[in-house]
């Protein structure tokens, strides 16, 4: 059981991280990184707590490592629309961020 | 304490350390492009993690989906969103708004990091009660009856999901596009590595993916993962220009993509005639009604992941003559 608490507090690190980088990151990909990251940290938290919740010799606690097994599915889910979202974005304005004062220009090219 | 746990302990470390360093580089990284690579070290790494941690159907769901599914589509997006450096560089935020930003996430992972060192011991779950309840299912693997039985209208809702997820990437194409196939088209490789590994791979993968599917009751797999091998296989074809993706409006793929949560719902609705309710089997049926849910979700994740790295429709349909 030594392993918990050193990767509990790795998931409190890719928490702090992640968070950090949502909001300080300006484009919209590495805000998506950043976002996955914070993910990513909260899910280990749950793997921690499913290990400590294990018994003697039964291994660890499902319930929560299903739950984290549901949770991966949605963030790549959520991660496939923001993506897609982003593109789209960047097709018609041109932009590359979502920042309100940036001078991309509307209505650029929605050719492609 | 022994010499087995000393070692343990240096090793988790050593692994906690590089995941923390592989998710420093996916933020301090000059370009997206090493930074999404980094990513990637970073999910394989923190696979390894949830090995550690006594997770590996987990660890399998990490490896295929948060690091293989989703490096794809990230790795394709970065392609597309090359350029912006001025814009990008005008958008990033002020010494003070950067400080304010690291005491927010600082407090943050501090707060939970003491949350975690404040766990209370002995830990409540329910690993005894769901251990004991899965093997009168006819099941062996304690996560695939959480996923399916106890709590199953969760998965079932997920798998709604994924098929809303592809509504929703599909409507970003334009009108025009409708119809159309997903994605961008690649030429036809009849040389090179990936023209090799696009004949090779797949029927190999295409084995080990329903293998990995088909065993998920009974040990570390399920349709997560197996499907996710599956939609693999079709895009490394799918990328040597050896298959081209269907149309949007192909029925086929449609059926394919709502076959999964359809036999889910129908299953669970037969629940209130055969057992007490919404989702609930009789004991004796529990692992052959399972498998034929697993079996087609398997179909539909396969469909649903494939699409949603291909992406909406980039052309007008062709027209048939």
């Amino acid at each position: 059981m030594s392993g918990a608490p050193i990767f509990g507090l790795t998931g409190a690190a890719l928490v702090g991280l992640g968070l950090f980088g949502l909001l300080v990151q300006a484009a919209v990909l590495r805000k998506i990184l950043a976002f996955n990251l914070l993910g990513a940290g909260v899910f280990l938290l749950f793997g921690v707590v499913a290990q400590r919740g294990g018994t003697a010799g039964g291994g660890a606690d499902a319930v929560p490592q299903a739950m984290v097994i549901t949770g991966l599915v949605v963030a790549f889910a959520a991660t496939a629309l923001a993506v897609v979202v982003a593109l789209r974005m960047h097709q018609i304005t041109g932009a590359a961020t979502i920042s309100e004062s940036d001078g991309a220009e509307p209505g650029g090219s929605d050719a492609a | 304490m022994t010499l087995d746990g000393v070692l343990a302990g240096v090793l988790d470390g050593l692994l906690a350390a590089l995941v923390l360093a592989a998710a420093g580089w996916t933020l301090a990284a000059p370009a997206a492009f090493p930074a999404t690579i980094g990513f990637v070290g970073f999910g394989l790494l923190l696979t390894l993690a949830w090995v550690r941690l006594g997770a590996p159907d987990v660890a399998l769901t990490e490896a295929a989906i948060g690091t293989g599914a989703t490096g794809v589509i990230l790795l394709l997006a970065v392609v597309r969103l090359r350029g912006g450096e001025e814009e990008v560089s005008a958008a990033t935020p002020g010494r003070a708004l950067v400080l304010a930003a690291g005491l927010l996430a600082g407090a943050v992972g501090l707060a939970l990091a003491l949350a975690v060192l404040a766990l209370p011991d002995p830990a409540p779950g329910l690993a005894a009660e769901a251990a004991a309840r899965t093997a009168p299912l006819g099941l062996g693997n304690p996560v695939a009856a959480v996923l399916m039985v106890f709590r199953g209208l969760d998965t079932l809702l997920e798998s709604v999901v994924l098929v809303f997820t592809v509504l929703a990437v599909w409507s970003m194409a334009p009108d025009r596009h409708w119809g159309g196939r997903p994605g961008p088209e690649f030429p036809r490789q009849d040389d090179g590595p990936l023209a090799l590994l696009a004949r090779l791979l797949p029927p190999v993968g295409l084995v080990i993916g329903i293998y990995i599917a088909w065993v998920g009751t009974d040990a570390p797999g399920g349709k997560f993962q197996g499907g996710t091998i599956l939609a693999a296989m079709w895009v490394v074809a799918w990328a040597a220009g050896l298959v081209q993706a269907p149309s949007v409006a192909d029925r086929r793929v449609r059926l394919m993509l709502v076959a999964g949560p359809l036999v889910f719902v129908l299953v669970g609705l037969a629940g209130f005639g055969i057992a007490d309710g919404f989702l609930a089997y009789p004991p004796a049926l529990a692992k052959p009604l399972i498998l034929v849910i697993e079996a087609a979700m398997t179909l539909s994740v396969a469909a649903a992941l494939a699409l949603l790295i291909a992406g909406p429709p980039e052309h007008p349909p062709e027209r048939v003559t």
